[in-house]
């Protein structure tokens, strides 16, 4: 029984356990002074304790449950030494304008220190449709770089050697012709398919929850996923097929659970549909990786790449009876939170993004975007691009946090919030599988749906004050000096017009015929896509016209919106 | 104070943009003011954005473009209306549009543009303020 401590002189117990300091030291101090108003609780709204101690972890000892780093479950790390082997990769997105306008940008962060490529494109392009498209008017080169024919491509990569980079793309409805054009591209500069490392994100499941940015429906639009697994499992075996993403689904407003529950239910239905394919588990699981969002909570944003790790190496082992370890392996790229940045205060966003990104390297992230302070107002200034580079460099160098593997490992609070987040996601995962999976999921709406009530939920707390965002509902002052943005030139759009008209010209018209007759011939026949894609991308072919060519066989998505 | 007038919005995204998270909170703090909404979702043109306004016989026309498309659509849904003589249906937006920007659209005839920031109350109470019931 423990003793009464209400009596004790304030702070002079030693209490023997939580509830001690509870009833004695705590509840004295409460009394001369109350907590804040609260409440506390993360970002996505989980609730927090005042303490975490030894009590709030579970029954299993901590080494059982955590594992070491490189070994199974991998809570603490896929690789035995992490940032003492190697430090994440500094990989900026980056794409605006013209092919050469995003060549320069891409040398510019080289030159700065960079140590991998990241693509954006614009949104025709993102959409599989040509700069010449009615719905591309206004859109050229705004999102991201124009990507219309080969020769864009071959522009785009000019000077820079395919097999001294990885590229990661983010394309996903039309990421297997993307993913071509590279192909064709290293083959132009001599560069053999199984010396490229990269990533296409080619995760269209979460385009139909969050992104939006589709030309399909979901089930041919998985074939076409397992094709590209299936073709680089014989000639591209360094490349990532898929970055399963939960970022977009952040952003678009989900609590950091749904982020983490969502993707992996999406992991899953890609493994399956590998498996459905005639593929190896442990053939192609290995080159799966995902990519999560860092968001403001310091410690939620830790304890959910723990869990996801554990999760994932979990599932591919005792679900899908993989035996490769490197099956079992979460491995990530991250990105800063775009939609935690505010237009207001611009500068406040260096600071934002410096807590994201440290969450992300405690986190244990192998690759890492930091987003720059103009976020919120338009695409990165070169300015504000390098401060955001810089900070990863500050990190990795001065900070101290790349000096051991998993410092979190062992909190209390980290560890508890770890296996919480695990729990509510599992619960989460367990009632899509209830649904059918995914898709059946996708198609009856249900991650939409769970995805704007978190947002419009999100809103209300914001718009109550009861969230705070500095600058914008609280600690509101004068604005600096606006930062000088980045401006999209008009004329890119009639330029690269022109371009495309030449490329038309030029090229062989009947070689694109076939090539594109091929394609659609492949697609009914069930064969790989990527071989035919190949020559059509290689005879010049346009993404819009290779993309089209495939709606009369697999038709086109249309979205019930759901508010 | 007389209550609060019931109007009949249209809202959507115009052009490829498909960042809907923005949108959907603004349909939402709307319909739940008490106002009509016609949601439209993605990826209008401003042809379907100006045929639905006139066969929905709404009041006003809210779209969201962060795409930075906004100086060719937004434009062109005004003349749009102009041209099928329903230009007294209003047309205010939000997104990702430059402060520097923003003149340029309300001359082109936007009533009102929300950046990021914006609260739901602040649209909410504009919309009150400067959208009226068309006479039907």
């Amino acid at each position: 029984m423990s003793k009464d401590r209400a009596n004790d002189a304030p702070g002079t117990a030693t209490s023997a356990s939580r509830r001690e300091w509870s009833e004695g030291t705590l509840r004295q101090a409460l009394a001369r002074r109350a907590e804040r108003a609260g409440p506390f609780s993360t970002v996505s709204s989980l609730p927090i304790e005042r303490l975490y101690t030894a009590e709030d972890l579970g029954p299993e000892p901590l080494g059982g449950h955590l594992g070491f780093p490189g070994e199974y479950p991998f809570t603490r790390g896929i690789h035995p030494t992490m940032y003492r082997g190697r430090l994440w990769t500094m990989r900026q997105f980056a794409g605006f304008g013209s092919a050469a306008d995003t060549n320069a940008r891409f040398k510019y962060l080289l030159d700065h220190g960079q140590t991998g490529l990241s693509v954006a494109f614009d949104l025709p392009t993102l959409m599989g449709r040509d700069s010449d498209d009615e719905l591309a008017r206004g859109e050229v080169g705004r999102e991201g770089v124009a990507i219309d024919t080969l020769d864009d491509m071959e522009r785009l990569f000019e000077g820079i050697p395919l097999d001294r980079v990885s590229t990661s793309m983010t394309i996903n409805a039309p990421a297997a012709v993307l993913f071509a054009m590279y192909l064709a591209v290293a083959e132009k500069q001599g560069v053999p398919l199984e010396r490229l490392t990269g990533t296409v994100q080619n995760d269209i499941l979460k385009e139909y929850i969050a992104q939006k940015e589709w030309i399909y429906p979901p089930r041919p639009s998985l074939r076409i996923v397992t094709d590209l697994i299936a073709f680089c499992l014989r000639r591209v075996p360094k490349w990532n097929t898929i970055s399963i993403s939960g970022y977009h689904i952040r952003e678009a407003g989900s609590t950091a659970v749904q982020e983490l529950a969502f993707t992996l239910a999406d992991g899953i239905t890609y493994v399956q549909a590998g498996i459905e394919a005639g593929l190896e588990v442990d053939a192609f699981a290995p080159r799966l990786s995902f990519f999560w969002n860092s968001h403001n909570d310091f410690f939620e944003e830790v304890a959910k790449l723990r869990a996801a790790r554990r999760m994932w190496a979990r599932i591919l082992r005792e679900r899908f009876g993989a035996r490769n370890a490197e099956s079992w392996k979460l491995r990530f790229h991250t990105q800063t939170a775009g939609c935690s940045l505010t237009a207001q205060q611009p500068y406040n966003n260096i600071v934002r993004v410096t807590v994201q990104a440290l969450a992300a390297v405690v986190g244990g992230t192998q690759s890492l975007h930091t987003d720059s302070y103009d976020e919120a107002l338009a695409l990165p200034g070169d300015h504000a691009v390098t401060v955001a580079l810089r900070t990863q460099q500050i990190l990795a160098e001065e900070s101290g946090v790349a000096n051991t593997i998993d410092p979190l490992g062992g909190s209390y609070f980290v560890e508890a919030l770890t296996d919480r987040i695990e729990r509510e996601a599992l619960e989460i995962i367990d009632r899509i599988e209830r649904m059918g999976g995914m898709v059946a999921a996708i198609e009856a709406g249900f991650p939409q749906r769970e995805i704007a009530e978190a947002a419009y939920r999100y809103q209300r707390q914001v718009d109550a004050g009861e969230k705070t965002i500095v600058g914008v509902n609280r600690h509101l002052g004068d604005d600096e000096r606006r930062p000088g943005l980045l401006k999209i030139d008009a004329a890119i759009e009639p330029e690269q017009l022109r371009r495309l008209e030449q490329i038309r010209a030029r090229r062989d018209a009947g070689r694109v015929e076939r090539a594109l007759a091929a394609l659609r011939a492949a697609a009914g026949d069930g064969d790989n896509l990527i071989p035919p894609m190949l020559e059509a991308v290689r005879a010049y072919a346009s993404v819009g016209e290779v993309c089209r060519a495939l709606i009369p066989v697999f038709g086109s998505y249309r979205e019930v919106a759901v508010l | 104070m007389s209550a609060r007038q019931r109007l009949r919005l249209l809202v959507g995204k115009v052009g490829l943009d498909g960042h809907d998270r923005g949108v959907k909170i603004i349909a939402r703090a709307l319909r739940d003011a008490g106002h009509e909404v016609i949601y439209t979702g993605l990826h209008q043109t401003p042809e379907m954005v100006v045929q639905t306004a006139i066969q929905e016989d709404v009041d006003a026309v809210s779209l969201s473009i962060l795409s930075g498309a906004h100086n060719h659509l937004l434009p062109r849904v005004l003349e749009l209306l102009r041209e099928q003589g329903a230009d007294d249906i209003v047309v205010f937006g939000g997104g990702i549009i430059p402060d520097e920007d923003i003149p340029g659209l309300k001359a082109a005839g936007v009533l009102e543009i929300f950046t990021p920031g914006a609260s739901t109350e602040q649209v909410v109470s504009w919309v009150d303020a400067n959208v009226k019931a068309r006479r039907r």
